[in-house]
């Protein structure tokens, strides 16, 4: 291993280009190959949007990413460390520079907004209360949510459930933050809300920000560097104005919002003709 | 401030749960915190220990002064040999007392009950009663009696 | 033919293969919640918490069955006894049956239900929501933030909610007893003393809830941990919460009672 234990220093070489790089990655999930050989970087930095079409692992991705799971084969490279290879250690010192935005928000039900957002502060810093109680307040106006700070999760809208745990995950400053479908279920000003704090965590922390998303136009309003997963390859990367104007068909489908193309209408499914064929002679109805 | 009353709360339920324990173990099992030096032990051998337990009591003139340790058949003479602890404190039981096993009531447990001699020597530790009288045995006395030897 | 039978003794050993697994992954979660607790300062809270929650919530439940269970112990021991002529000797009766058997047993059945389900059932609802996951992303290891605790507290509650139930059946036995059937007070506690001992009844009545303690909170997180995060995953872990952790109590309860009172 080329880092020592004690802190991270960015292995050189890796440090200025890409802060993510999966490398030829393949992950099974019981007979199902979610991925077959995905190779992507995230520029440091920058809002890198992750897109495609339901269904196609991009959560899977993102647990990647974290190390939660683990690829069959290939390689996920995090700031320089190769996650699966990470002793368990040094792993959750390293998700203590990630901050992740679930999809439901995954708020902890029990406690309120201010505990919530001082939650990774408590475990992992030992500041004072009062200390604790300026940096909760400070993540809770960014979010513009300073007023919420005794609310109950179950007393927030969908939008501002998803607004705390954007605070509570940049709570701890991190260097690297993952959203999970930011913008499904959302109504169109909270969604606004959210692609304008999105944008601005990133400029105004230095962030690097990978989203996940089917939602293509604002993915892509607000990303500098996007790619397209489908089937288990990425089947395109590039700048938003590179993709819009990519020649290859799924790309088109995908962004345009064809119904069908390349990417198929239908699951996979025996032949018609057996399903129906058989019993009722609908060969000859199809005709 | 919640917090506060969870803790003080929670502190009441362990100790319920200490207090409890002591209950259990004073009032119910009569658990009385003697150390083990405050004893000391004699034997006796019985010819029929009937049902005599470990920890049975072991009384003189209905008090309760030490209990059953343990009930062993001793190989050579096949006799009952019982281990009894004496408190400490009574130290002066002569030593040519005999040990008798009793029944507390019809159907109740049976315990040794001890019965005084005249010796200027008392039992000390190791000692063994000279004189016993084994369990009475309900079965024989009523046969004896209907085979007519018991009334005479 | 031959080959359905071999299918089926293949289908029989990958279950078996299947529970030897889970039994494995449930060790593993032990181990990982239970070695490397949070620093006190943190943890201690967290663990009052669940005490407070899992322990002192079940004392109603506990102290009323108790009372109940004490006072059908006295009438039902009163009726068989005087037969004999010897109701004297229903403190004694209640007090063994109640410490060796009905207290550590029956406490862990009501635990099962009323604490172990809940656990379950919050814990499930807690992966399905996606809180286990972000904890683990803000790295903090759920075992030891959220399982740990809980285990802890159902280790700690247990016994001292079986002690508890024993004492309140107690009293509830010398309440109709004494009270309400006339036995003589004095021979009610003194029958009991003369039988009851510390260190086998009490103690060994003690050990007993310990070992349910362990069972049953081990069984309720770990299904709670591993289920499948839908509502229909959660429902059917909390029912075999329920189902497994009163097996094997009652079969546990026979193991034990076999080695601390079978006369071998």
């Amino acid at each position: 291993m080329s880092y020592c234990s004690a802190k991270f220093p960015v292995v050189a070489g890796m440090a200025d280009s890409s802060y993510i790089l999966l490398d030829d990655v393949v992950f099974t999930r019981g007979n199902r190959r979610i991925f077959d050989g995905v190779s992507l970087s995230v520029p440091r930095g920058r809002v890198t949007a992750i897109m495609g079409p339901s269904g196609t692992g991009k959560t899977t991705l993102l647990r990647l990413i974290g190390g939660q799971l683990r690829p069959d084969s290939g390689r996920v490279r995090v700031n320089g460390h190769d996650v699966p290879s990470l002793r368990r250690k040094d792993l959750y010192r390293l998700r203590e520079g990630m901050g992740m935005l679930f999809q439901s928000g995954a708020l902890f039900t029990d406690l309120n907004v201010f505990e919530n957002v001082a939650f990774p502060l408590r475990v992992h810093t030992r500041l004072p209360d009062d200390m604790i109680r300026d940096i909760v307040l400070m993540k809770l106006e960014a979010v513009g949510l300073r007023g919420a700070r005794d609310l109950m999760p179950a007393e927030l809208s969908g939008g501002m459930t998803r607004r705390v745990a954007l605070a509570r995950s940049i709570a701890l400053d991190p260097d690297l933050i993952l959203y999970d479908e930011p913008f499904a279920g959302q109504d169109p000003i909270a969604m606004g809300v959210l692609v304008k704090l999105i944008r601005e965590l990133n400029a105004t922390m230095g962030l690097t920000s990978v989203l996940v998303s089917h939602d293509v136009p604002e993915s892509l309003s607000i990303a500098d560097h996007a790619c397209i997963v489908s089937d288990g390859r990425v089947i395109g990367e590039g700048t938003p104005d590179e993709l819009r104007k990519h020649t290859s068909p799924k790309v088109r489908q995908f962004l345009n919002g064809d119904p069908d193309g390349p990417v198929p209408f239908h699951y996979p499914a025996p032949d018609a003709q057996a399903d129906w064929g058989g019993t009722l002679g609908g060969g000859s109805r199809r005709g | 401030m919640v917090q506060r009353t969870t803790e003080i709360i929670v502190g009441l339920f362990i100790l319920a749960g200490g207090a409890a324990l002591l209950f259990l173990a004073l009032q119910v099992s009569g658990l009385t915190f003697r150390s083990a030096g405050d004893t000391y032990t004699v034997y006796a051998y019985f010819n029929d220990a009937g049902g005599l337990a470990p920890r049975s009591r072991v009384s003189m003139a209905g008090v309760e002064v030490g209990q059953i340790r343990e009930v062993a058949l001793d190989h050579e003479t096949f006799q009952a040999r019982v281990v009894m602890d004496i408190a400490a404190a009574i130290d002066s039981i002569p030593a040519d007392s005999s040990a008798i096993i009793r029944t507390s009531g019809l159907l109740g447990e049976q315990y040794i009950d001890i019965s005084p001699g005249a010796d200027m020597e008392s039992l000390a530790d190791g000692d063994t009663f000279y004189e016993t009288q084994s369990a009475l045995n309900i079965e024989r006395m009523i046969s004896n009696f209907a085979s007519g030897q018991g009334g005479d | 033919m031959a080959s359905s039978l071999m299918d089926g003794i293949a289908r029989l050993g990958r279950r078996g293969l299947d529970i030897i697994a889970s039994l494995g992954r449930a060790g593993v979660f032990l181990w990982g919640a239970l070695v490397g607790a949070p620093r006190p300062s943190v943890g201690g809270p967290l663990l009052i918490q669940q005490i407070y929650r899992i322990g002192v919530l079940s004392l109603a439940i506990v102290i009323v069955s108790g009372l109940f269970i004490g006072m059908v112990l006295a009438l039902q021991g009163y009726t068989i006894l005087s037969d004999f002529g010897s109701e004297s000797a229903i403190g004694q009766m209640i007090a063994l049956t109640l410490l060796r058997e009905l207290g550590p047993v029956v406490t862990a059945l009501l635990f099962a239900g009323r604490a172990g389900s809940a656990l379950t059932a919050e814990i499930g609802l807690m992966k399905a929501t996606e809180q286990l996951s972000s904890m683990e992303m803000m790295g903090v290891d759920p075992l030891r933030r959220v399982m740990a605790p809980r285990l802890w507290a159902g280790f700690i509650s247990m016994p001292v909610l079986a002690l508890i139930f024993s004492v309140v059946g107690v009293w509830g036995g010398m309440l109709v007893g004494v009270e309400w059937l006339g036995v003589f007070e004095g021979s009610y506690w003194g029958n009991m003393q003369a039988s009851v001992t510390f260190a086998d009844d009490v103690l060994n009545g003690l050990v007993k809830s310990l070992v349910f303690g362990v069972a049953c909170t081990w069984i309720a997180v770990y299904q709670g941990y591993d289920c499948v995060p839908t509502s229909a995953g959660i429902s059917a872990a909390t029912t075999r919460t329920v189902v497994f952790s009163s097996l094997m109590v009652l079969g546990l309860d026979f193991v034990l009672t076999a080695v601390m009172f079978g006369s071998f």
